[in-house]
């Protein structure tokens, strides 16, 4: 693993030319039925950028994730105002379908949680879902499979053994191919939710040098625990306590000087 | 010194000391493994016993060809008695049949509903409600074949006789759904929720979710609910025996009478001389009835606790 602060510093220039949200939000306020979990949040992410999360735990940085596809509408006691624009468009509005915001914002779970299906089946499901009406030859579905694997650095591993369940796989190599399976539907942002918690060592260097690979092709918003992590592996870092945002800047900057004593506190592991 | 070893001493408890709490342990022990081993006794011995009453039968009048391939069943024959139970079989078959055609989408269909779509005060009412039903007892569905679907079938479909597959097929049909329901809904319980929210993420609708993810991961338990309804349907008997018309007939169409296997049990023993051919003869419908009953009702088991384990 490269050193983060090195990649920073030569990303910069590229962030400055590329002023085009990825994800913009104003006034967001979200409750879980009476407990509010977020508090006006008033984010501006960019583009191309791998930007990370951080904050102690029920900070609302997965909340807030979560609501970036739309996924936390699954617990069904969930009230939201505010906006959140993905490239300009609010997926909030009531026109908005919400197949099309998951095709454009692919999700990474904590937990690798890969269909208990062949590996093959796991990279296509995504990619027959949307595209249906067209008919795709073998040799095309094996192309994308192939590309999409290549794409996660597991294609050599696993490229044997394809009808293999993809549930038997080490944790790592599932980690990775949840990743790969959101490739063909060719979203824009990828957001991951602690994606190396459940990781050993070795697999989560594996899985953020792979960050590392695919910033710049996806906007990538990544909630972590691990400040270590965020300091590698992101160009922006935001900082969350008690569901509200206190900072956010270059992740050099963030833990070089933190402009906020909350954050100077956090990231000195004065609490959380 | 004397003192302090004397404090040691006296403190000792006995270790040999056995009072009434141990004894206690000891009854309830083998009284639960008593009441536990009872059940498969009690099976054994049932199972003993029907072959025992159907083996003089077996031995002597039993003909392999006769008893399977003819559908004569005609025990009280003065001249010559045949007991060709072909027709019967049918009439089991047919009948437990289309109970399924009209169970498994019925079922399938509520399982769904409810393990997927309905949420809090409505699956909660729901569930109770399906348990419900599958405490009807079987001889009050007997008489809603005889009293509703008898002449609704003679009204709509302008046939003589309205007790026939059909009137017992629903019937049963409808008898055997609460429990295929219940273990159907088990079924889908029991797939992780982290494959729904996977399939969900990645643009899933919620129709596509169940049915490219949850149906295949819950195959099994499923498929196991299926063969404990057709179980079921298998012996079924006062229902059956009510609602088929309890005609022996090899049948053509749903609208013709027939008579099942278990219903020709419950009437016919009762009339017989015990330990007469007849009489054994029914007892060697009950040894097919149980081996059947037993090896789907295995097989179904055995696929279920197969989902369980992985």
């Amino acid at each position: 693993m490269d050193s983060g602060i090195d990649m920073n510093t030569t990303t910069q220039t590229e962030i400055e030319a590329n002023t085009e949200l990825a994800i913009g939000t104003s006034a967001l306020n979200l409750w879980y039925g009476d407990f509010q979990a977020l508090y006006d949040i008033n984010l501006a992410i960019k583009q191309g950028v791998v930007t990370s999360m951080i904050g102690p735990s029920g900070c609302g940085k997965s909340t807030f994730l979560r609501s970036v596809n739309r996924i936390n509408e699954r617990l069904g006691y969930v009230i939201i105002n505010g906006s959140i624009d993905v490239f300009g468009n609010n997926i909030y509005d009531p026109e908005v379908e919400l197949v099309q915001v998951r095709k454009q914002v692919g999700m990474v779970f904590q937990r690798p949680n890969p269909l208990p299906t062949s590996i093959r089946e796991n990279i296509l499901f995504g990619h027959k879902l949307h595209n249906r009406d067209k008919k795709y030859s073998r040799d095309d579905e094996d192309e994308i499979v192939e590309e999409s694997l290549q794409q996660v650095l597991l294609w050599d591993k696993v490229k044997d053994h394809l009808k293999r369940k993809a549930t038997e796989l080490s944790l790592e190599e599932q980690q990775k191919l949840c990743i790969a399976r959101l490739l063909p539907v060719k979203p824009r942002i990828l957001l991951m939710d602690e994606p190396c918690s459940a990781l050993d060592p070795k697999g989560t260097a594996a899985v953020e040098e792979l960050i590392w690979e695919l910033r710049g092709k996806y906007s990538i918003l990544i909630v972590t625990h691990n400040m270590a992590q965020a300091r590698r592996a992101s160009e922006e870092c935001i900082f969350m306590l008690m569901g509200k945002v206190i900072e956010h800047t270059d992740t050099a900057d963030m833990f070089v000087t933190p402009q906020h004593q909350e954050t100077a506190d956090y990231i000195e592991g004065r609490y959380g | 010194m004397n003192h302090a070893s004397g404090q040691q001493t006296g403190n000792l408890p006995d270790i040999n000391q056995r009072n009434a709490d141990w004894y206690i342990d000891k009854i309830v022990q083998y009284l639960v493994f008593l009441s536990g081993i009872s059940a498969i006794i009690l099976i054994v011995g049932i199972f003993i016993f029907v072959t025992i009453e159907g083996f003089g039968f077996l031995l002597e009048d039993f003909s392999f060809r006769e008893f399977f391939l003819s559908p004569w069943w005609e025990p009280t024959d003065d001249d010559e008695p045949t007991y060709g139970i072909l027709a019967l079989m049918a009439g089991t078959a047919s009948v437990t049949g289309l109970a399924m055609l009209v169970a498994i989408p019925f079922s399938l269909g509520s399982a769904i509903y409810v393990a997927e779509f309905a949420t809090g005060k409505t699956r909660e009412t729901l569930k109770v409600l399906i348990e419900l039903l599958a405490a009807i007892p079987s001889v009050v569905w007997g008489f809603i074949g005889l009293s509703i679907m008898n002449p609704l079938i003679i009204d709509l479909f302008d046939v003589p006789v309205g007790l026939n597959i059909l009137n017992a097929g629903v019937i049963l049909g409808l008898m055997a759904a609460p429990i295929m329901t219940s273990i159907c809904e088990d079924a889908l319980k029991a797939v992780p929720d982290r494959y729904r929210e996977a399939a969900e993420a990645l643009g899933g609708t919620r129709w596509q979710v169940i049915y490219k993810t949850v149906l295949p991961a819950a195959k099994n338990g499923l498929l196991g609910g299926v063969l404990l309804g057709v179980g079921r349907g298998f012996g079924e008997t006062m229902a059956v025996l009510m609602a088929t018309g309890h005609a022996i007939n090899m049948p053509s169409s749903v609208f013709d009478s027939v008579r099942a296997l278990t219903a020709t049990i419950a009437a016919e023993l009762g009339e017989t001389a015990v330990g007469s051919p007849h009489y054994q003869a029914l007892f060697t419908i009950g040894i097919f009835l149980f081996t059947i009953t037993f090896i789907i009702n295995l097989t179904a088991d055995l696929i279920v606790r197969g989902i369980r384990k992985s």
